[in-house]
């Protein structure tokens, strides 16, 4: 237990520089997850995201072999996996077996590529279960930039993404181009997850990208309200799992995991009470 | 049929088709329509499952092309999201978990296409999805998520989903099913005041034609690529009928309900 939680030190930490850009990026991966974890929710689309996640992996496992950019790896192999599970299926029957087969190879080929590298090993499984010391100013740019970009779509397309989202028989006859649209959510659903999965790991994606969404769809029904939770949500768990982990010197994902799981049981309780409230 | 003489004689049509065939393959699924649905008209389209009624509505949503043949709506070629439309569809479960309420729906029905999140003419937004939603009823549970709602409510908000956007033709894909009785006639009374009030030609897809027997102007009577079209008093008949289904079938008036009686079940003659 002891080992666990610690805050030892803590102040000395977080004045130290990778500390602090380790944290500005849990902060600005907290917006962007959270802003579009209601929608994920929506569409039914977590499996979906952890397809996304394990082909971010396999794409930075190629990358680490070749010799580029782990991030660019894990963006290409996100933003590829999006596209294909956007081409192929909007039924959700036939696009999770799909995800399932492709999952299950892109995993294999990325364990694969790991065990030819040489490198450092850190490297090697912090792409699993993530780490936070390998943040550097470059790669906070690229997240703030991506971040921006993820959030001015978002912004532009709001309104016909949550139609196509939530209603997409009559959102066709309205004239919202439900599949473009599809194309358009699953590359921002790779982009963001290729960001998430250097920090919080590819097995744990889904701790930030559906976890605050799904706790915030038991407690609200209002669309904007949810978002504002997800967000607040992703939020406590990346910081908060952060700032836990610091200390114990453990993997951070551990801590983000554990947080965004109290927070959505947590929500699951609050709803139970309050209807059972609500009846007497 | 009254109605649409006096009215607007000289206007288009809101809905005009000629010589419209549909084909899937080898199966037609119904060849050379000529229908016009005037302003202000109710249109009921009957016809036992498979017949191609919710194809009919497909094709007036701009959704699919006609197999040969012209369509117009309001003068103009089908497209998609014309917002002279209003679309009730055809009842699907929602997810009970989704994250959208009542007058999310609704309001989705008035400006989801547009886009933006929406800031801008929040109040009058707001009072539109407001008076839409009084008109169904459906102000008590605006704040529910949609998909905890019974089937009733939903497709109640469905309604009001559908005349929040003002349209000039009301395409309907069997709106009554899960209704009952006092619901039924909410839903129906509020489409027949609507095209009163505003002239909205209205399609009503339904298997059941007596809830909006007084209300029909004419009927659509698709069965297996046969189709006639009439006032009920022409086509609800024993001899049209069998004629349509290719075998006996009997249409009895009790007081005023019309009851169709199918020589066997094969056919699947409804009502
Ligand atoms: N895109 C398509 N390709 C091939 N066949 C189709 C397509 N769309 C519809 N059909 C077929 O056309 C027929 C008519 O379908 P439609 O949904 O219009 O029937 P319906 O009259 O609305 O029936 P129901 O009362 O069950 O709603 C069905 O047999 C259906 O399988
Ligand atoms: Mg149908």
């Amino acid at each position: 237990m002891d080992r666990l939680f610690g805050f030892e030190g803590l102040g000395e930490l977080l004045a130290l520089g990778f500390v602090q850009n380790a944290l500005i990026a849990c902060a600005v991966l907290g917006v962007v997850a959270g802003a579009l974890a209601p929608l994920i929710v929506s569409r039914g689309m977590a499996f979906a995201v952890h397809g996304t996640a394990e082909l971010a992996f396999t794409g930075g496992a190629a990358a680490l072999l070749i010799g580029v950019g782990v991030g660019l790896g894990a963006v290409a192999g996100a933003v590829v996996a999006g596209l294909v599970f956007g081409i192929l299926g909007l039924r959700q029957r036939e696009r999770d077996s799909v995800i399932g087969v492709v999952l299950a190879f892109g995993l294999g080929l990325g364990v694969l590529m790991l065990s030819l590298y040489s490198g450092r090993a850190s490297n090697r499984f912090g792409l699993l279960t993530g780490s936070i010391v390998s943040v550097d100013s470059a790669d906070l740019i690229v997240l703030a930039v991506v971040a921006v970009l993820v959030i001015a779509v978002l912004a532009v397309l709001y309104r016909p993404l949550l139609f196509a989202s939530t209603d997409p028989d009559v959102a066709v006859a309205r004239g919202v181009p439900v599949r473009a649209l599809s194309l358009v959510f699953a590359v921002l659903v790779g982009l963001v997850t290729a960001l998430a999965v250097p920090i919080v790991g590819a097995i744990l994606v889904l701790s930030v990208m559906i976890a605050p969404g799904a706790a915030a769809a038991r407690v609200t029904a209002s669309p904007l309200v949810a978002t504002v939770i997800a967000v607040a949500f992703a939020e406590i768990a990346l910081v908060g799992g952060a700032i836990l982990s610091l200390a114990p010197g453990l993997p951070v994902s551990g801590y983000v995991a554990a947080l965004a799981f109290l927070l959505y049981v947590g929500c699951r309780v609050f709803a139970r009470l309050r209807g059972r409230a609500a009846v007497a | 049929m009254v109605v649409t003489l006096e009215r607007v004689p000289t206007v288009a049509p809101a809905v005009a088709m000629r010589g419209a065939s549909v084909r899937f393959g080898e199966r037609t699924l119904w060849d050379d329509l000529d229908l016009d649905v005037a302003r202000g008209e109710f249109l009921a389209v009957l016809g036992p499952n498979g017949s191609g009624k919710t194809t009919l509505i497909r094709v007036l949503l701009g959704l699919l092309p006609l197999s040969r043949g012209e369509v117009r709506i309001g003068g103009a070629a089908p497209r998609r999201g014309s917002p002279t439309i209003g679309y009730v569809p055809q009842q699907k479960a929602l997810d009970p978990d989704l994250p959208l309420r009542g007058r999310d729906l609704v309001g989705l029905g008035l400006d989801g296409h547009r886009l933006g999140v929406g800031l801008r003419g929040r109040r009058e937004r707001r009072a539109r999805v407001d008076a839409a939603l009084a008109s169904v009823g459906g102000t008590a549970y605006a704040h529910s998520p949609v998909g905890r709602l019974s089937g009733g409510e939903q497709q109640r908000l469905r309604v009001a989903q559908a005349l929040v956007g003002d349209p000039d033709v009301l395409l309907c894909d069997e709106p009554l099913l899960s209704l009952d009785l006092a619901h039924q006639r909410t839903v129906t009374d509020l489409i027949d005041a609507r095209r009163r009030d505003h002239d909205t030609a209205v399609l009503f897809v339904t298997h059941e034609i007596n809830p909006v027997l007084p209300l029909v102007d004419r009927v659509l009577y698709l069965v297996d690529g046969r189709f006639r079209i009439g006032p009920p008093s022409e086509v609800m008949t024993s001899a049209v009928l069998s004629e349509l289904y290719g075998t006996e079938v009997d249409v009895l008036r009790v007081r005023d309900r019309l009851v169709v009686v199918g020589a066997d079940g094969r056919n699947g003659v409804h009502h």
